[in-house]
């Protein structure tokens, strides 16, 4: 026994008790289970991390939609319009996204499914990318509508009056004068909400899709080199989280262009 | 006396009861009724205390990790603001990559990254410490501590960097000691500023908990994907379970907004 | 709000369903996505293969199914069959009374007696007494949950797993003291670099066709004898035309049937 265990790691042997240790946490046999090719798994958390930004994206987009309608319905909407908005924006806030992800994915597909059939269309397959889209888009759209309702209120009040004086439609108002004067001040609570976003899709492996979160598991799973691919995965997931800092520092400045510094004059 | 309150607290009920409301609560009720006649909670009875048990742990769970995450992330912010450069940029890598990575990967690394590697360190298991490494809620109260410390540190950064300087300097030409400062204006001011994010913080805090059940530890979560998966019942045990963190959300905003009112709001 | 939602989503899926439909044909045969070797594993590009992925491709094959495996996790395989997100499991999901109860199944595919791995460092049987005191991992909505639960409670702590993976890997990792799983799955994992270390099999528990059931089957909605049917006949084709000896031949020694065939 103790023969056989000795030929089959001779070199750590003579390595050494410490620098086997540093080769089994990051050493040169489990990193070379992060090369793009085969029998590397690098090119697997890359389709998982591309999942993670199309999930990502696609319900910032729709959360962000639903945002909008969300902040006019409970600025301008009717008593029952509003009511109906502070319950979803509360139940939402208050519920773990985990819970709602599980109901949402076997609820939402049903129910949809069902409307479907009562309106006379056929079952429609929903893929697990659109759910997943569509489940943490009703997660965005209650905090995006917080943030661009406080937007919109903090957009100075006579502009939006001189623009009624001038007789401006309300679409054309919305576009000319509300969307863009409310920007500088919704961008950093949006900012914050991608970034959630993008880490809310983790969420997603706990259903079974494979973001970048599910396929590293599934990588450790299959060659028990745990320690490294999470570690990979936090590195990819940082790595978003930066870059996407660095465009949120641009369009931030591009938002406040024309207006007075925050800071004001020294 | 009563009569005086008495109209006041009837004018804003009936402000607040507007006939469509009326309406809206009895369409609710109707739906939570019929979700009580025919839904099934035939299986209630029997997962109640398992349910109570569960709703204590997760309990347990926010007060003891947001605490110990409150702890670290005091000197987190007040290191950013003032401390020196080797303890300022480590503390603000530490908030970074903790806000910028998922807490269920962090959760993962902690928990199955650090438990592959214990087969290569046989003294582990002869250390004193390894009955509470062989337990799950080390990991689960160690990830939402440090979670809670990286979101609330970088509050407490800007919390502590908003006190008017003007404020700290008049103490030091009063001849108050810096540590004196620090306790009597600087710390008392930082946590009155962070007083409203702390609440949202710890709601999102116990929106997270549920994640330990990915680690085999038993919170609600946990109790009612048991019922789930022990009696194929899909919605009823998320739809109550939804209902329960709703009620301890409503518990938790009330107390922060208790507490709020509790410290004086004109400081400063 | 809610319903302006679903409105919008259901316009959303009618824009989709072009895209969709072209899939009705197609049955989806859900899994859990995770390693469980020899029946399901994945290799580095992605791809699922194994014995079953084999079985499964094979009797679609001979139903003439256009076949798609489906990921789905382990727990949310049967509410997803019933809310038509899947159309069978295939999964190596036991036939049992619990489960009879919500869906159907088809015919077992194969049936493997159930066993304990344990640490190697312990000696210890597969009873509840050899189990006393000790901590047993199982993976949730299992036979072997179900078993463990049945026998083990008073004896042992049971800890519940998403994956058999994950409660192998605590084994490894000397969290629990010992698994209960499928024999032939618990022998893959002892076989690999990980198990051979540190764990070896305790024994095979004692039988309760009640728990345990009478091997795997196809999981299909009760409504669907069409489906049932097609995988019945399969099935028994595979048997007898070679091709399960033949997939069988690269993974096992031995056939995993189960004696069952011979008598009955």
């Amino acid at each position: 026994m103790a023969a056989g265990h000795f030929r089959i790691r001779p070199q750590s042997q003579t390595r050494g008790y410490k620098l086997d240790v540093l080769v089994s946490l990051f050493g040169a046999s489990t990193l070379e289970l992060l090369s793009f090719e085969p029998p590397g798994w690098g090119a697997n958390l890359l389709r998982g991390l591309a999942a993670s930004i199309q999930i990502a994206c696609g319900a910032f987009g729709l959360g962000l939609l639903i945002g909008i309608g969300g902040a006019y319905g409970k600025l301008y909407g009717g008593p029952v319009v509003r009511d109906l908005l502070e319950t979803y924006t509360t139940v939402v806030r208050a519920v773990p996204e985990l819970v709602l992800i599980l109901i949402l994915y076997f609820a939402g597909t049903d129910l949809i499914n069902q409307l479907m059939t009562a309106l006379g269309y056929p079952p429609v397959d929903i893929n697990g990318l659109i759910a997943g889209i569509g489940v943490l888009a009703v997660v965005q759209g209650a905090y995006s509508t917080e943030v661009l309702r406080g937007a919109i209120l903090a957009i100075p009040q006579g502009q939006i009056e001189a623009a009624r004086a001038y007789g401006m439609p309300p679409g054309l108002l919305l576009r000319r004068i509300t969307l863009p004067a409310m920007l500088p001040f919704a961008i950093p609570g949006l900012a914050n909400l991608w970034l959630i976003a993008t880490k809310d899709t983790a969420l997603l492996a706990v259903v079974g899709f494979s973001e970048l979160t599910q396929t590293t598991r599934q990588a450790a799973g299959a060659t028990k080199a745990y320690f490294t691919f999470f570690m990979a995965a936090g590195v990819l997931y940082l790595s978003l989280t930066l870059f996407s800092e660095v465009i949120i520092k641009r369009v931030e400045r591009w938002s406040r262009r024309g207006m007075p510094s925050v800071s004001g004059p020294h | 006396m009563s009569e005086a309150l008495a109209i006041p607290l009837r004018r804003r009920v009936m402000g607040w009861l507007q006939p469509h409301r009326i309406v809206l609560i009895l369409i609710a009720l109707a739906i939570v009724m019929a979700a009580a006649i025919f839904m099934r909670w035939d299986w209630l009875p029997q997962y109640m205390p398992l349910a109570l048990q569960g709703i204590w742990r997760t309990i347990w769970l926010l007060v003891v990790t947001s605490a110990l995450g409150l702890a670290i992330a005091l000197p987190l912010g007040l290191v950013q603001v003032t401390g020196p450069i080797w303890l300022a940029v480590p503390a603000k890598a530490f908030c970074t990559i903790i806000r910028g990575t998922p807490l269920l990967l962090q959760l993962w690394l902690l928990y199955y990254g650090l438990g592959s590697l214990f087969p290569q360190f046989p003294w582990i298991r002869e250390s004193f410490l390894w009955p509470y490494l062989r337990q799950a809620w080390p990991y689960g109260v160690m990830a939402l501590t440090i979670s809670y410390a990286g979101y609330e540190g970088e509050v407490m950064r800007g919390a502590f960097a908003g006190v008017p300087r003007g404020q700290l300097e008049a103490a030091r030409a009063f001849g108050m000691s810096r540590w004196k400062v620090f306790r009597r204006i600087w710390l008392p001011q930082a946590i009155h500023r962070a007083l409203p994010t702390l609440a949202g913080e710890t709601v999102l805090q116990l929106k997270a908990t549920p994640l330990v059940a990915t680690i085999t530890m038993v919170d609600i979560y946990s109790v009612a994907s048991r019922v789930r998966q022990e009696t194929f019942i899909t919605y009823e045990p998320l739809l109550l379970l939804a209902l329960v963190y709703m009620a301890i959300t409503g518990v938790l905003v009330f107390l922060f907004r208790k507490l709020e009112a509790r410290i004086p709001s004109r400081l400063g | 709000m809610k319903t302006f939602f679903k409105t919008a989503a259901a316009a959303a899926l009618i824009a989709l369903a072009g895209v969709a439909s072209a899939s009705a044909q197609q049955t989806k045969v859900g899994f859990s996505p995770e390693a469980y070797p020899p029946f399901y594993s994945q290799d580095a590009s992605g791809a699922w293969g194994g014995w079953e992925v084999e079985i499964v491709n094979a009797i679609c094959a001979e139903a003439k199914l256009d076949c798609v495996l489906t990921p789905i996790p382990w727990d949310g395989l049967i509410p997803g069959l019933n809310s038509k997100k899947i159309d069978a499991i295939m999964n190596s999901m036991s036939i049992t009374a619990d489960r009879m109860k919500e869906i159907d199944f088809s015919d077992k595919y194969y049936n493997t007696p159930t066993g304990v791995a344990g640490a190697k460092d312990q000696t210890f049987d597969a009873s509840p007494a050899g189990l006393k005191g000790k901590i047993i991992g199982v993976q949730v909505s299992t036979v072997h949950a179900a078993y463990a639960k049945k026998h083990f409670t008073e004896a042992a702590e049971i800890k519940e797993y998403q994956t058999q993976d994950e409660a192998n890997q605590d084994l490894a990792a000397g969290r629990i003291d010992a698994t209960q799983a499928d024999s032939i799955a618990l022998d893959a994992f002892l076989k690999s670099d990980q198990g051979k270390g540190c764990c070896d099999m305790k024994g095979i528990v004692a039988p309760d066709d009640e728990v345990l059931g009478p091997g795997v089957g196809a999981g299909v909605r009760k409504d669907d004898a069409e489906l049932k049917g097609k995988i019945n006949a399969a099935i028994k084709a595979i048997r007898d035309n070679g091709k399960y000896a033949e997939i069988t031949k690269k993974y096992f020694d031995f056939d995993v049937y189960g004696e069952a065939a011979q008598s009955n």
